[in-house]
């Protein structure tokens, strides 16, 4: 091989006929292996690669470096802290009091409101529907779904019409989000008690099947007439103290109102059976004391314009 | 002598089983109790049949292969059972309606998800890890398996633990610590099969007849005492009754944290990656017949790669009770872990050069170079999510399950397929593959699936990531949980027909390897002579 660069007067050779190494010849040539073979395998004895090893300093420098600006190694008693003074826990609480600042004032505004004027005050209403919005994505999607529409025929009830268990003014609802209802935390819960008349004996099946023919009545759904007019007078002597001699229910009572399109576990006909035969009650965790009462506030805002607040 | 010491204790054995079966306080202990019962029986049987026999003689100049064989044959098994269950909990998480009411308590995704990570890691990877080992080390030490039967004690003993571990899963033992699964029994017993793996190994490297030890056993070795360490201080725990599955892990609170994914992580590091280098130093040169591109690149990454994997668990608990110190140094060794482990993946495709023409005609070397890749892929993506305000966005997040499927599909079983159609037509000496065309087949599917399952789990990582950190002007969440949830739902379906085509690749490779033994000409004898070099 000839190499160019090569200026020993012995290999000089006249400039027309200076040969060059063969591009495609070199890339053939063989690097030195290191004389071991095992099973047929051998190893090259290439230098580690320049931008390999150069990287791999350089991610050990950067290494170093945080760890001088960071906490890093333990000690006997604590750990070293690092130049910057960084704590995670630190970094959190200055998120949470950034947090608290700005809505501080909202806050208050909000606590300081009567609960019926909470919606009068455009701006306040806003923020209450902000952040009402977060606490029921985190408190109340899980069952009354991400958008309020319950989960029907589930006894999850929906939010977003005008049909109301417990009421649906703002005082309403902030009573119940607060205290919850027929849970065993709260002495103020909500708390309303069907019989099951027929699992407990307090009507035979032919009463029963009576008054569901009635209650199919109420809402204007197909029915057995014979069997709806007895099932009217049992439904005045044993339904209509909670549930209103008319069928409107009572939110005093949690009494569902039976007259309408409405049903909190189905409105079919053995829907209403299996409600009347075995009773069904829902519960609702007291949130008094897991939130803040302005955060409870917000939510009740936030419920109540999403479409049936009274 | 030694027969009617082995009879006496596998007579103990089915004793002390049988009266535990009595004794037993729940399911799976009462199911394991019988299993190893009927097992233990079944070998007593079996040993009286043979007392009195001559003991068969092992040839020493002849390569113990019919245990790699036995090897190669539960690879494929376990790896088609674990990609089968792993498309089952991918549809489950898509339609949750798959978890059937009937079903409840044995099938649904709680008891699914880890037979189906221990089924590939441990099953399909532990079994590709120790065929290969056992054929490497033979090969590169001219010397055949140090120990007798001890190698086939080792196999079938791993079998075993999987038999015990996959039906405790569905039966509801679980220590719940992630990838450490099987209850206390069971782990015993991995020690003593594990302790018999190292003992092979090392046994059969010290009576080597090569002067040095080849690379890819510093790989397998080190995979193989790290991974006894892990083991033994991560399952550390006390059994609340000798009748019963349950026991108590020694350590508590943030500690135990701690010690999971100290071992969690170097499961990823020693079994994944340095065990399935060992693999890659040996089929890969031979495969593509060109000698390893550097010896220096090998050394130094070996020793740096080991060194630093050690510490980069913190990385899995950022931002958690895990003190700030510790998280520090889990990102930064995490980091200083990129090129280490980089090392591997230039000395693979390195050694190639001069031979990528190879790439068009050979099927099995593009396996292994997308599995280099892979490797490559992951190993980057890896050091990455470490950093703290990386992991921020994606701890917690599909990102994370993206990233250990590329690196899994990718590089675990991309490189150990190519291992697989490398070693059958050795194994069952064999002319040649039966079809490269189905290779080929296996190649594209396993690929194009690889890339719609790490592809989903992107998109749908870093949405959620991105979801669950939203927050409007006055610092409120602005999703709740089942937002995100819902949101993610396209790329679950995506996800799982990325894991139907790897799944169906697999199958295809488990047709071409039978008919490989079963129908193609059998190699005139070449029958692996020892030939010290």
């Amino acid at each position: 091989m000839v190499d160019p660069e090569n200026k020993t007067p012995e290999n000089k050779v006249s400039p027309p006929e200076r040969q060059y190494p063969d591009p495609k010849k070199k890339i053939v040539e063989e690097p030195p292996t290191t004389g071991h073979v095992w099973d047929g395998i051998e190893e090259y004895d290439n230098p580690m690669p320049r931008w390999w090893l150069w990287t791999f300093y350089i991610t050990i420098v950067w290494a170093i470096i945080y760890m001088i600006l960071y906490p890093a190694w333990p000690l006997v008693t604590k750990a070293t802290s690092g130049i910057l003074g960084y704590s995670s826990r630190a970094e959190v609480a200055n998120e949470i009091a950034d947090f608290e600042a700005r809505n501080e004032v909202w806050f208050q505004r909000l606590n300081e409101t009567e609960i019926a004027a909470l919606r009068d005050d455009d701006e306040l209403e806003r923020f209450a529907v902000q952040a009402g919005g977060a606490v029921f994505a985190a408190q109340c999607s899980q069952c009354h779904g991400t958008g309020g529409a319950g989960v029907q025929a589930a006894g999850y009830p929906n939010l977003l019409d005008d049909d109301w268990l417990w009421g649906g003014t703002l005082e309403d609802i902030h009573l119940t989000v607060a205290h919850g209802i027929r849970n065993e935390t709260d002495p103020q819960a909500r708390f309303s008690q069907m019989p099951a008349f027929g699992r407990d004996g307090l009507l035979d099946v032919d009463e029963v099947d009576a008054v569901v023919e009635y209650v199919l009545s109420l809402s204007g759904q197909s029915h057995d007439e014979a069997l709806a007019e007895p099932g009217g007078e049992i439904f005045q002597m044993q339904c209509a103290a909670c549930h209103g001699a008319d069928g409107a229910g009572d939110h005093a009572l949690g009494a569902p109102a039976l007259n309408n399109q409405v049903w909190l576990y189905g409105g079919d006909r053995a829907s209403i059976r299996e409600s009347i035969w075995y009773s069904r009650a829902g519960v609702m965790p007291a949130f008094d004391g897991r939130l803040r009462e302005a955060e409870i506030r917000a939510v009740s805002v936030y419920v109540h314009q999403l479409g049936g607040g009274e | 002598m030694w027969d009617f010491v082995k009879l006496a204790a596998l007579a103990a054995i089915t004793l002390f089983a049988a009266i535990a079966t009595n004794f037993a306080r729940d399911e799976a202990y009462l199911v394991h109790a019988i299993i190893v019962m009927l097992t233990a029986g079944g070998l007593f049987l079996w040993q009286l049949r043979r007392v009195g026999e001559p003991a068969t003689v092992h040839d020493p100049g002849v390569y113990m292969d019919d245990v790699v064989r036995a090897g190669v044959i539960a690879t494929a098994f376990w790896g088609v059972v674990g990609f089968l269950v792993g498309v089952v909990i991918a549809f489950q998480m898509a339609w949750p309606e798959l978890n059937f009411t009937w079903a409840q308590g044995y099938l649904n995704f709680g008891r699914l998800r880890p037979l189906h990570t221990s089924a590939v890691i441990f099953a399909f990877g532990g079994n590709a890890l120790i065929a290969t080992s056992f054929y490497v080390v033979q090969r590169t030490s001219a010397a055949r398996l140090w120990g007798g039967n001890l190698a086939w004690f080792v196999f079938w003993g791993y079998q075993f633990f999987i038999v015990l571990a996959a039906t405790g899963y569905l039966l509801g033992a679980t220590q719940s610590k992630e990838y450490a699964e099987p209850e206390w029994y069971a782990d015993w017993w991995l020690v003593v099969v594990w302790l018999a793996y190292l003992a092979v190994f090392m046994g059969t490297l010290i009576k080597r007849r090569e002067k040095h030890i080849y690379v890819a056993n510093w790989f397998y070795l080190s995979f193989i005492i790290t991974v006894a360490m892990l083991h033994v201080v991560n399952n550390v725990s006390i059994p609340v009754s000798i009748w019963g599955s349950k026991s108590v892990i020694l350590w508590a609170g943030v500690q135990d944290a701690m010690v999971q994914w100290w071992y969690g992580h170097n499961a990823v590091g020693f079994f994944l990656t340095a065990g399935f280098l060992g693999m890659m130093y040996y089929f890969i040169p031979k495969q593509a017949e060109r000698p390893v591109y550097s010896y220096k690149l090998s050394i130094i990454h070996f020793w740096a790669l080991i060194f630093l994997y050690i510490w980069a668990g913190p990385h899995h608990l950022h931002y958690t009770a895990l003190p700030d110190w510790a998280q520090t140094l889990g990102m930064t060794f995490s980091v200083m872990l990129w090129m280490p482990s980089w090392g591997g993946m230039i000395n693979g495709l390195m050694t190639l050069s001069g031979a990528w023409d190879k790439l068009r005609t050979d099927p099995i070397i593009r396996m292994m170079v997308v599995a280099v890749g892979f490797y490559g892929m992951a190993t980057f993506e890896g050091p990455m999510m470490s950093i703290k305000t990386v992991n921020a966005l994606s701890h917690y997040t599909d990102w994370t399950i993206g990233h250990v499927h590329s690196g899994a599909l990718g590089w675990n079983g991309m490189i150990t397929f190519g291992a697989l159609y490398f070693l059958v037509p050795r194994l069952w000496q064999r002319e040649r593959l039966y079809s490269l065309r189905l290779v080929s087949w296996h190649f594209w599917l396993a690929t194009i699936g690889i890339v719609l399952y790490a592809a989903a789990m992107w998109v749908t990582g870093i949405m959620e990531g991105l979801m669950w950190r939203e927050v409007d002007s006055q610092g409120f969440l602005v999703n709740s949980f089942a937002d995100t949830v819902s949101a993610k739902f396209p790329m679950y379906v995506v996800r799982g027909l990325g894991g139907v085509l790897f799944l169906l690749g697999a199958i295809i490779m488990c047709y071409n390897l039978w008919k490989t033994v079963t129908s193609v000409g059998a190699r005139q004898p070449s029958a692996a002579p020892v030939a010290a070099q």
